[in-house]
């Protein structure tokens, strides 16, 4: 089998990795050349060392301040997201009847993309403000709680399904034993439901922080970073630092190589996390 | 089970939460009726008399975002992309899963690296590599796809392969199959509903991405995020009412395909989510 696999290389594996050459590791590879040098155009490109780097935080304070608001938002969504979606998963797990249609309705928001749910918020959004005079671009904190409000509105039912399919996994053997040893409800959910559903947990908490971290299409949708700068996340600042001037190209590079490591981190952390609980099993 | 709270009041509550749960999707499709000087003035209002516009705003919408064209676009790209990705990186995953080699091993790692990266890494240089490869048009971005799909698709593939076992495929060997044959006779028909899940995962990517062909082609071609982008043009001048009815418009192929492929669709999402 492994001779007779070896000569089939060029037919089974170049096609896929052609593309992934093309559209991935190319580009991602030339990025972080790049990003160590000034360039308008990739064929100009000049070294300048970690000059980049240094413009991405001195030059103006727009990453900082993107980074602290990303940092804010990723935080409220993660913890309101997993919280509604918990209770909600409770809920549709009573065995109840009908849940099925709920738990169609709530996952439905996931599947509209970005842009889109961008304008169906900014009308709803504005549309209350207008009542007190104002518009979500009056102040950073309308647009701060409007994306908050909206990535609850897309996540929470994808996040419920998850905590369904993990509730519905647990053995039900142990809470009948618990009950019938005179635990309470609260008791059975934070003494054994809680901790069997760890693995869920980090699931969803990572699915989120990643998801928020990383958001672009409902920030340029809703708010577009108005007011001034304020409400602009960590890939907005990015996309604009590119394309929004020339001769920043080399600074959006940078500041690219940045959110990467953030992103890696991140990542990494919740593969440790994960490793270490199957070790533990 | 003992339940402490009646099911009435949970039920009163669940259909309070569906209730706002549907309600966006339900004010964009009663303001897509209205006028398009009513509507950010008063979004929460019906149509009336003065205000009802019937289908006005979507043949505005339609004509200024040539949105059967986007329509279109959107379609071919995403089938095609989404075929391409099912058809190589399965290819890619059985091979480098059952051909032990170091070469193997760094590429499936290099698979599973590119899925943490995110998009803004790589967008600009990635978009000037398409403009010098002419992959700037609907055929080429499918190869871009392709690319940029294979990190969770080889990931998803590779882990269902290795629980396969090798007795099938050796058994197929012993009886004189090439492994061309084998893949497509007997592999393939084992991975399908690894392949559903992975096809609803990129289809709900490559149907809603924006800045990915917006880059790569948004300048000549519009898909329906674009087209919906486009029309938000400079303030002012925007037109809420054919806004709103192309808003309308995106989402309905989006609540056909979920209303028909419902329980995939969960469930795929689930098992991406869990194992990605």
């Amino acid at each position: 089998m492994q001779k007779n696999l070896k000569k089939y290389f060029p037919v089974f594996v170049l096609p896929a990795l052609i593309a992934f050459l093309i559209s991935f590791l190319i580009p991602f590879l030339m990025g972080i050349y790049l990003s160590f040098t000034e360039f308008t155009t990739v064929s100009d490109a000049r070294w300048t060392g970690f000059s980049n780097y240094i413009r991405a935080f001195t030059g103006n304070s727009d990453f900082l301040n993107a980074l602290i608001f990303t940092a804010k938002f990723t935080v409220v969504s993660v913890i309101s997201i997993n919280l509604l979606a918990f209770i909600l998963a409770l809920t549709l797990t009573r065995k109840l009847k009908g849940t099925n249609i709920f738990r169609t309705i709530f996952f439905m928001p996931n599947l509209i993309g970005g842009i889109v749910l961008g304008y169906i918020w900014q009308l709803i959004i504005n549309g209350v403000l207008l009542r007190f005079g104002v518009d979500i671009t009056f102040d950073a904190k309308y647009g701060f709680w409007g994306l908050v409000i909206l990535m609850n509105w897309q996540m929470i039912g994808y996040m419920m399904v998850i905590y369904i399919a993990g509730i519905q996994n647990l053995p039900a053997d142990i809470t009948e034993a618990a009950r019938i040893d005179g635990a309470s409800d609260s008791q059975i959910l934070t003494r054994i439901t809680l901790p069997l559903l760890m693995p869920s947990v980090t699931i969803c908490t990572f699915l989120t922080l990643t998801n928020s971290f990383k958001l672009f299409d409902q920030n340029l949708a809703l708010t577009g970073g108005a007011p001034g700068k304020e409400t602009q996340m960590l890939a907005l600042d990015i996309y604009n630092t590119f394309y929004g001037r020339v001769g920043y190209e080399g600074t959006g590079q940078a500041k690219a190589v940045i959110f990467f490591i953030l992103a890696a981190i991140i990542a990494g952390t919740q593969l440790l996390i994960t490793k270490r609980r199957e070790f533990e099993q | 089970m003992t339940q402490k709270k009646s099911p009435l009041f949970l039920y009163i509550i669940l259909t309070v939460t569906a209730i706002l749960f549907i309600f966006p999707v339900i004010i964009i499709l009663v303001n897509s009726f209205k006028s398009q000087f009513y509507i950010s003035d008063q979004p929460f209002r019906l149509p009336d008399a003065d205000t009802f516009v019937k289908f006005e705003n979507y043949i505005n919408g339609i004509r200024k975002t040539d949105f059967l064209r986007a329509f279109f676009y959107s379609l071919i790209i995403t089938v095609f992309s989404v075929a391409g990705i099912l058809f190589f990186t399965s290819m890619t995953a059985w091979y480098i899963t059952r051909y032990k080699s170091r070469t193997s091993a760094l590429l499936y790692y290099m698979f599973v690296f590119s899925m943490i990266v995110p998009f803004q890494m790589v967008m600009f240089t990635m978009s000037k590599m398409a403009n010098i490869l002419h992959l700037d048009n609907p055929v080429g971005i499918i190869i871009i796809y392709i690319g940029f799909g294979s990190g969770l698709s080889v990931f998803m593939f590779s882990g269902f392969i290795k629980s396969i076992p090798l007795e099938i495929e050796e058994a197929a060997v012993i009886d004189g199959c090439t492994p061309i044959r084998i893949f497509f006779s007997v592999i393939m028909p084992i991975l399908r509903p690894t392949a559903v899940t992975i096809a609803i995962l990129n289809t709900m990517w490559i149907w809603n991405d924006y800045l990915l062909p917006y880059l790569v082609i948004g300048n000549k071609y519009r898909t329906i995020p674009i087209a919906v982008q486009y029309l938000q043009g400079g303030y002012g001048s925007r037109d809420m009412g054919a806004l709103m009815a192309m808003l309308v418009l995106s989402v309905i192929p989006i609540i056909i395909f979920y209303t028909a492929l419902q329980k995939h669709i969960i469930e795929g999402i689930v098992s991406g989510a869990v194992k990605g």
